[in-house]
């Protein structure tokens, strides 16, 4: 078994986590149902409102409650330059007052609902969702559509919910060492593209964030054409589609233009992020490759053909990275790989190793024998290609975790939601099954050729300071 | 209090409905599995999914000996790498080509287990669980393998905060009881533990006397009753458990602070609680609801957060265990707001406990505690855990539908008794890791 860092044990620890927080990393790319023996389609029904509002829902009658979201189509990566972290702090703000609620009073009528609501910013989106009883269903929609349009922000709202986001960075990521090599892994990754800055923002650039600028984002992206609302649950396509136009079809906003955003130009040199810091007990090495998105920057199933290289490669203990790193060599503790393909433009492959425990002293030693072990797998895997068995079965849990994914009207939500919001269409997210069962073991050699190539990654390193020799005689009267 | 919204657009009128069950018709049977005692089952056919969730209930890592902390973790990492026949990698591959997920983890008091298979992989699925707890290999090469793992979650813990200020919270409100030392053991002990610890602990602590089993999903009754029994039929009758003793915690009141280079001070603090046993564990709730538990409806996050900025989060909780109850809060928030943070987190305790909450905050509370109930089983897995649960508590099928009257029947005396009770500011221990200005240990 593997420990995973969040293992859920009944330990000391709290009960209750309720945050408006930021999208900690990928969500489990929507997983396929398999050729053979083909799910039905997951009932998915579609709409548009008037004023170009997407209505979308997911009818599940198992239990009488319901997930009902809100998507944006806007992200970090739509922000105006120099404005870093203004999406996420519009994420915050949209909970304080509208024309008509108090300050605070959005959290309180959802939580006296007996309702479980946050909201979640990414590169590509901006989401808000509310779990309830369906019989409240009415109720959230009322209040999500009054505050498309409606925030009625003060300045004074500013300055302590600044802090708040910037608290939020603290805990985030400069509290842990892990995640400021991630953050800075990215900002060397893409060069151009605004993936280059964190979702949260860099510091500096939270700390001038302004009403102005709040204000000026809102009222250009919270518009109804801009906007997806996905309720999955017990309910009806008819019926949402009554309920939404009388509530979100009410709303009046601007068009949107298309989003625009700087390319990526063509990688060239490899680069080494190596982040030294203090507080590393934990060693590790990860490394990411620019990669195409189920949108772009692809030949057609290239991306389906990365998400079933990153489970032969490094899905679970009998991967190809975990077998030779942790069991064969004993190198690593731990070793995975995995394709990122939901975004709007490019995406990722990431490969991670965390080398076995040893001295301070040899740290360095260490990890780079891991890294060494890394190149040798993949290098094996460029020349021979995989085989048709592990594709098979890589296949076979990819249809497993799509079956499994149905259980959760939260998980059906969220997949649609992070489809639409990336650009694809309803057919694009439903047919990927389609994709990947088409994906050959000649597909999957070409696709990891053409993209894990030096030129194209950024390999992190995090490392404590090399140790010292202490002086025995220090303190010590001569 | 009273919410209207008639002012907005749909004019919803909101009235306080009574909560209808967790789940619609969510019928669990009963099932007596020969030999192994009663399974709880509920039934769902809708997805060819099937969820179980069982416990060992007293054989977590309160039972580790004391030079060998962490045991019952190790034991754990060790179960899905190698049983019977096969070894690890065949028993994972068996797992993964199969999509059977398969994972245990350990808590003070209790060993837990998951599984969930695809309907079609239900019998082999049984068999590997049954096997996993009937026969751990225990293979050399996989100790050395999971004991750098555990080595190695140690080491990446000391880079985590508020793990660390959570850790030595705890190593100081329980000394001397096992209740104080961490669940997933310490650098010194894991070294120490051999494969013959190991399979002693497996020994002794998985018996049919202690285990706990429900079921959710794609299978019907004799299919359980069938599955079960072949899966646990070769476990022993009784356990062999150390009795931990009951023990009141005793943290220190006051502060010590553990310096770490980090910019954001990571704050545990906390006081001796209930156990879910107690009489007054619902009003309890319901206070801490208000005063920490309930997110931006509570006091804590509010003043804290929403009025001044000075952290992302803070909260409470009612922590119980077995032999033990605590009332734990944690922030996070910059070195240099440390000492005003927890001067308001000290005045808010202080007041609540002088002059309880409102009747309007008791409202809130019951609506939110009563109607978020139902969310909790929206998955077949989540149904599992809520069911497992209330089993390890000792309470009987009728519990859902209970649940919510008791909440309801929570008094504003009972919940500033409560308060009375609980709230003692200034007996507070707060344990800081960071460089928090302004302030200093108090306490050794």
């Amino acid at each position: 078994m593997r420990f995973a860092k969040n293992k859920a044990v009944k330990n000391l620890a709290l009960a209750v986590t309720l945050s408006i927080g930021l999208s900690a990393g990928a969500m489990m790319p929507f997983a396929p149902a398999n050729a053979s023996e083909m799910a039905a389609k997951i009932p998915v029904q579609s709409y548009q409102l008037k004023n170009g509002m997407q209505i979308v829902v997911i009818p599940d009658h198992r239990a009488p409650i319901v997930t009902h979201m809100v998507w944006y189509k806007v992200g970090s990566a739509d922000e105006p330059g120099g404005r870093s972290g203004l999406a996420h702090f519009l994420e915050h703000l949209m909970f304080k007052r509208t024309g008509k609620l108090k300050d605070g009073e959005f959290s309180k009528i959802v939580s006296e609902n007996g309702g479980q609501h946050n909201a979640f910013t990414s590169y590509d989106m901006t989401a808000y969702y509310q779990d309830v009883a369906v019989d409240r269903l009415p109720l959230m929609m009322s209040l999500e559509a009054d505050r498309m349009t409606g925030l009625k922000l003060k300045p004074e709202d500013i300055a302590s919910e600044r802090q708040v986001i910037i608290e939020e960075r603290r805990m985030r990521t400069e509290n842990n060492p892990a995640s400021l090599l991630n953050e800075q892994m990215m900002a060397s990754l893409f060069l151009a593209h605004p993936y280059h800055i964190p979702v949260i923002g860099w510091k500096d650039e939270m700390e001038a964030l302004d009403y102005k600028s709040v204000i000026d984002f809102y009222k250009a992206h919270y518009t109804p054409s801009n906007a997806i609302l996905v309720v999955a649950g017990d309910v009806t396509g008819d019926a949402v589609l009554k309920l939404a136009e009388k509530t979100y079809g009410k709303v009046r906003g601007p068009e949107v233009g298309p989003r625009v955003r700087p390319g990526e130009p063509t990688p060239v040199a490899a680069r080494r992020v190596i982040l030294v810091d203090e507080r590393v007990r934990q060693p590790l090495m990860q490394r990411l490759y620019l990669a195409p998105s189920y949108r772009v920057g692809g030949t057609p199933g290239e991306a389906e053909a990365l998400d079933v290289l990153g489970e032969i490669l490094g899905g679970g203990s009998t991967s190809r990275l975990y077998r030779r790193l942790v069991v064969d060599k004993k190198l690593a503790t731990e070793a995975a790989a995995w394709n990122d393909a939901s975004a709007y433009d490019l995406g990722s492959f990431g490969v991670y190793a965390a080398p076995v425990p040893g001295s301070a002293a040899t740290d360095r030693d260490r990890l780079q024998k891991v890294e060494t072990e890394v190149d040798s797998v993949i290098r094996e895997l460029l020349t021979h290609g995989v085989t048709a068995d592990e594709v098979a079965r890589a296949k076979s849990r990819m249809i497993a975790a799509e079956v499994y994914s149905r259980d959760s009207i939260t998980t059906l939500a969220r997949v649609f939601g992070q489809g639409l919001t990336t650009g694809l269409t309803i057919d694009q997210i439903q047919s990927w099954t389609d994709r990947i069962n088409a994906v050959t073991p000649e597909a999957v050699q070409a696709a990891a050729r053409s993209i894990l190539q030096d030129q194209r990654s950024v390999t992190g390193l995090l490392l404590p300071p090399v140790p010292v020799v202490a002086n025995t005689m220090a303190g010590v009267k001569q | 209090m009273n919410v209207t919204v008639k002012h907005l657009a749909a004019g919803v009128v909101l009235t306080v409905l009574a909560f209808v069950a967790p789940a619609r018709a969510m019928d669990i049977q009963v099932v007596p599995v020969q030999g192994v005692g009663q399974v709880w089952l509920v039934e769902n056919h809708s997805l060819p999914i099937i969820a179980v969730d069982l416990a060992f209930k007293g054989a977590g890592a309160a039972q580790d000996p004391d030079g060998k902390v962490g045991l019952a973790t190790f034991v754990s990492g060790m179960l899905d790498e190698g049983a019977g026949d096969l070894d690890s990698q065949a028993f994972q591959k068996r797992l993964s080509d199969l999509s059977i997920s398969l994972s245990f983890s350990v808590g003070q008091d209790d060993f837990a287990g998951s599984m969930k298979t695809l309907t079609e992989n239900r019998e082999e699925a049984f068999r590997l669980l049954g096997l996993s707890i009937n026969a751990p290999r225990f293979d050399a090469a996989d100790i050395d393998r999971v004991r750098d793992q555990l080595i190695a979650a140690i080491n990446e813990s000391e880079q985590r905060p508020a793990t660390v200020a959570s850790r030595e919270w705890a190593a100081r409100a329980y000394p001397g009881h096992a209740y104080g030392r961490p669940v997933g053991g310490r650098l010194q002990t894991i070294p120490a533990i051999t494969r013959a610890d190991l399979a002693a602990f497996a020994d002794a602590k998985f018996a049919r006397g202690n285990l706990i089993i429900v079921v959710v999903g794609d299978i019907d009754a004799a299919e359980v009753s069938k599955l079960v029994a072949g899966a646990f039929a070769p476990l022993p009758e009784k356990p062999n458990l150390i009795p931990v003793p009951d023990m009141v915690a005793v943290p220190p009141a006051g502060i010590l602070v553990i310096d770490r280079p980090i910019p954001q001070s990571n704050i545990v603090f906390g006081l001796p609680g209930i156990k879910r046993d107690d009489p007054e564990w619902f009003p309890a709730s319901v206070m801490n609801y208000v005063l920490g538990g309930g997110g931006f409806a509570s006091r804590l996050m509010d003043e804290v957060r929403e009025k001044r900025g000075l952290a992302y989060s803070v909260r409470t909780g009612l922590s119980p265990q077995d032999h033990s109850g605590l009332l734990l809060g944690s922030v996070g928030t910059r070195n240099d707001s440390a000492k005003d943070s927890i001067d308001i987190i000290r005045r808010e305790t202080a007041k609540m406990h002088d002059s309880g909450i409102t009747a309007a905050e008791l409202d809130g509370a019951k609506k939110y505690l009563t109607g978020s109930y139902p969310l909790a089983f929206d998955t077949s897995p989540n149904i599992a855990a809520q069911l497992l649960a209330i089993r390890l508590e000792g309470f009987a099928t009728d519990y859902v539908e209970k649940r919510n009257g008791y909440i309801e029947a929570v008094t504003l005396e009972q919940t500033n008794a409560s308060a009375k009770r609980l709230l003692d500011a200034e007996a507070i221990s707060w344990l800081v890791v960071g460089r928090p200005t302004g302030i200093s240990s108090t306490v050794k």
